[in-house]
């Protein structure tokens, strides 16, 4: 990839940076307890806040009393929706469709009514409780099935406004509580079906999954004069500013996003979650207000879309994949979060990456008056894989064909469409899935109750690629790289760090990578669909190219050397028998006292250079094996053995790599087998406390999980690398799913709890008997 | 109304008054400044609020001040600079057990506890004994991998 390199291109010595397993460099700081999360801030003069939620599903508010709560000492200030009469006081990134706290209706259990600042957080929490509301119930559509009925309620009325990020073109109307439709048809779908000799055809229920990011949304705001500055725990800090700032009318130089560590995000922190909410309460008190959720708030302020889909898969008799139809309806919540975006991918997702000679996807944003819905990893792609991977399995068990050779025989092979105008498939899919049952002993005998699955998968990865950096490096020659990726755990810091020196010739150790602060760090677009190696790193990369660039140039003079004779040393530059540091070259640049030489890189999608210019950015390869095993009598499903692939193009760092696909098998194995947010008819979450929502633990682990790394350089990320980190998750519960269907139990229901697979288990057993019968 | 306490609290002898219905996770937090103690579930599931009194992990949510008294506490910033943390963090960045941080020092706590009472040593046994400490991001394996490693090869001053 170009990255505005000097004319020269000089030789590399042997520090290099980039393919090793680089200690975290956050480790040290972690383990001694000394990473600053934003819970751990305090601004001067800050209070706390805390937010009174609706205790009903849907209704009107007819009052909203805050007499008793301003009587509990140490309370500075209440905000209803009565004091955001002089703003316009809805935000959302897709569709602007949710208020900062509830105007004059609620529309789910939990929804922000009003907030207490106070002096303490047990002042706030009691002058919560005290807040008396009036609710003029409404009928509610608190499932998929109610919103969808004929006579549906109308979660919201009037036309959708656009947000300003959802980058989906022009949205279609509100049909009813569809929010948004997203499809396409390629082929003739009648013929397909019409020549098939196997049509496999089935109705499928995803749950509603909580991310379960350890720390809670939590943000610090403070509003002085015409300024806004946020703490916040943020994945995406230019567009929450962004919204912010149009939310309260001020310039985005006005408003400050600082971004400490993450304790997790996994989706949950993207776009914009509690911070208008810190912001008004601390416009209205005067002083800065921190909001920290707890778990219960967490779980009702964003989730994973639970979801039913129909689809249908046919197929030839020499196992040629034919054609395919499936219908999506994600359930939202009451308010789009990132439905849309979620419904597009889960509909990019439906097909899976074969050959078809047709296609027809229909994916629906539903919504419910439940808590919203966002982005949770892998989010589309994890709700559709399992689904389209289970037909093939069941095409091939029809057809008595192994269910790697029908992979072998439909997959795309690099270079072919996976979606019309798109970016072609640039990874080995063979390959890797190949890999992936490998691992797993494919070929092994299955004993009793046993089975193998394996899946496949495509997930749209980037996002919109646009992300700046710069690259300082100051006169002792330490480096300071300005990135606005947000440390979520993944390694990021670790991994920008890595490629700066890897350009530089920097020892690694000099490179420093710190948090997000809007009003210094440059522009970058977010921190998620797998795209910050891809995207941010290029542009750190390039900005390092410029520093190289100008330390090159003095190089020249000082060694009096041609730029062709130059060598990149660790932390010097050398040309024959002699080598200067970064340090001495700056001073010769500068003069004794030194200087700076910093470097500006850039991403964007046309007219840089790289192939940014077509979507996606690249193709996350989603593959996974699973061997399991189940318990008839009680229908307990362990997990024994994992496999993934993380296709990286280039490995930057591959212990973080497998750290990140070991991650996301055990949400994997959570998502296929247990996690559920189980919501009452009335719309009241049931399992609120991770008491009753189970998350995995140690004991949940596979007796061995394995990721295979690939590296192809095929990425366009630096150093043909490419994002990783969701594959897994998408790619764990379709091959679970597989291998208890290998194991002689179909599921088409998720979690697969063990009264759900018993129960499956006597319905099975059943038909047997009938059929021997 | 307060109540006077007296404590060990990561070797330093602590006189003062706590609310009576104050949480541990709070006072040492609030009161004391010790954010490595991190606050998530507050219902003793997650682990990431352990400390120990007098050697045995406790959830700070679910514990009252109060009931600190005369006893020993013990928080990840007592545990740095030991031969104890120096053996678990060179062992957990080896294994790069270590991702977004909020769960680690709560990892660290519950093994120096497990080190001391020396019941646990192979991996199911840890894998037993550490399930009240959740992590979400790295799949447990590299934790695993390191505290066996620790528990295997104890440090010098591991008496609690």
């Amino acid at each position: 990839m170009s990255g505005g390199t000097t004319a020269a291109t000089p030789v590399r010595g042997s520090a290099a940076a980039v393919g090793r397993s680089v200690p975290r460099a956050d480790g040290p700081l972690k383990l001694a307890g000394q990473a600053e999360f934003t819970g751990d801030i305090h601004v001067p003069g800050m209070l706390y806040g805390a937010v009174l939620r609706s205790t009903v599903a849907h209704a009107r508010l007819l009052a909203v009393d805050t007499s008793a709560a301003a009587q509990v000492g140490g309370v500075h200030a209440i905000l209803t929706g009565a004091d955001l009469a002089d703003l316009d006081p809805f935000y959302g990134h897709a569709l602007r469709d949710r208020p900062i706290v509830a105007i004059d209706r609620v529309r789910f259990v939990g929804e922000p009514i009003a907030v207490v600042a106070a002096e303490t957080q047990a002042a706030a929490d009691l002058a919560a409780i005290k807040i008396d509301v009036d609710y003029g119930p409404l009928p509610a559509a608190t499932s998929l099935a109610a919103a969808l009925a004929a006579d549906a309620p109308e979660v919201h009325d009037g036309p959708l406004r656009p947000g300003s990020a959802h980058g989906l073109g022009r949205l279609p109307d509100r049909d009813g509580n569809v929010c948004y439709r997203y499809t396409f048809e390629r082929g003739n779908l009648d013929r397909a079906f019409d020549a098939a000799a196997v049509i496999v055809t089935g109705e499928y229920q995803f749950p509603a999954v909580y991310q379960y990011s350890m720390e809670t949304h939590t943000t610090i705001a403070q509003y002085r004069g015409d300024e806004i500055t946020l703490w916040s725990s943020c994945q995406h800090p230019f567009l929450v500013r962004q919204e912010i700032a149009e939310l309260f009318g001020l310039p985005l130089d006005a408003v400050q996003l600082i971004v400490p560590f993450l304790g997790g995000g996994f989706g949950s922190k993207s776009y914009t979650k509690m911070e208008p909410i810190a912001v008004a309460i601390a416009r209205q008190a005067g002083r800065p207000v921190r909001i920290l959720n707890a778990v219960a708030e967490s779980m009702v302020t964003t989730r994973r879309h639970n979801m039913r889909c129909t689809m249908r898969t046919a197929a030839a008799a020499d196992g040629t994949l034919l054609g395919r139809e499936a219908e999506v309806w994600l359930d939202t919540g009451a308010y789009a979060d990132n439905g849309p975006r979620v419904t597009a991918t889960a509909g990019d997702a439906a097909p899976g990456p074969y050959r078809w000679q047709a296609v027809r996807v229909g994916a629906n944003c539903v919504y419910t008056n439940t808590s919203p819905a966002g982005s949770y990893r892998a989010f589309g792609a994890t709700h559709l894989q399992w689904i389209g991977e289970s037909q093939v399995d069941e095409v091939a068990r029809r057809l008595a064909i192994d269910p790697l050779e029908i992979r072998r025989i439909n997959l795309l092979r690099r270079g072919e469409e996976v979606r019309p105008g798109g970016k072609p498939l640039d990874a080995d899919l063979v390959g890797d899935v190949e890999k992936a049952a490998a691992a797993i002993g494919w070929d092994d005998a299955r004993p009793a109750w046993c089975g193998r699955g394996i899946s496949v998968g495509l997930l749209a990865a980037g996002a919109h690629p646009v992300s700046t950096a710069t690259v300082r490096m100051g006169p002792d020659g330490g480096v300071s790289v300005l990135v606005g990726t947000t440390e979520l755990g993944q390694g990021a810091r670790t991994v920008m760090a890595q490629i700066a020196a890897e350009v530089l010739g920097a020892p690694v150790e000099r490179v420093t990578v710190r948090g997000t602060d809007t009003r210094y760090t440059p522009y970058d677009r977010s921190t998620g669909a797998s795209r910050s190696t891809t995207v941010a790193g290029a542009a750190v990369q390039r900005a390092a190219n410029e520093v190289l660039d100008a330390l090159l140039e003095t190089a020249s003079m000082v060694l009096e050397s041609a730029p062709s004779m130059l060598r990149i040393e660790s932390g010097a530059i050398a040309s024959g028998g002699r080598s200067v540091t970064h340090q001495e070259l700056i001073r010769a640049r500068f003069g004794f006292t030194g200087g700076e030489l910093a470097g500006h890189g850039r991403v964007q999608p046309e007219g840089g250079s790289g192939s940014y210019a077509e979507g996606p950015v690249f193709w996350e390869v989603c593959v996974a094996g699973a061997d399991v095993q189940v318990d008839p009598a009680t229908g307990v499903v362990r997990v024994r053995r994992t496999s993934s692939v993380a296709d990286v193009g280039t490995a930057i760092n591959p212990q973080l790599i497998e750290r990140q696909d070991e991650g996301a098998t055990l949400q994997g194995i959570g998502n296929a087998l247990f996690e559920e947010m189980c919501f009452t008819a009335d719309g009241v979450l049931l399992n609120d406390t991770l008491l009753d929502y189970r998350v995995p633990s140690f004991e949940d682990m596979p007796t061995s999980m394995t990721c295979t790394i690939v590296e192809n350089a095929d990425g366009p990320g630096p150093f043909g690398a490419k994002g990783c980190g969701e594959g897994a998750l998408a790619a764990v519960p379709a091959a679970i799913v597989n291998a208890l269907a290998d194991a002689g139990v179909p599921m088409r229901e998720l979690p697969l709890t063990p009264e759900r697979v018993w129960r499956r288990i006597q319905e099975l057993s059943g038909e047997t008997t009938e059929m021997g019968r | 109304m307060t109540e006077r306490i007296t404590a060990v609290i990561n070797g330093k002898r602590f006189e003062g008054a706590v609310e009576p219905c104050q949480l541990l996770l709070d006072f040492l937090r609030g009161d004391l400044g010790l954010t490595s103690v991190k606050q998530s579930c507050e219902v003793q599931v997650c682990g990431a609020c352990t400390v120990l009194v007098d050697g045995a992990p406790v959830s700070s949510c679910c514990f009252l001040a109060c009931d600190i008294d005369g006893r020993q506490v013990e928080t990840v910033d007592g545990l740095v600079g030991t031969a104890f943390h120096r053996a678990a963090a060179d062992a957990f960045m080896r294994h790069a057990a270590v991702q977004c941080g909020f769960c680690t020092a709560g990892m660290i706590l519950t093994a120096k506890a497990l080190a001391g009472r020396g019941l646990a040593r192979s991996p199911e046994q840890i894998s037993r004994a550490m399930s009240g400490n959740l992590c979400r991001c790295t799949g447990y394996r590299s934790i695993l991998d390191a505290v066996t490693e620790i528990l295997r090869e104890p440090g010098e001053d591991q008496q609690i």
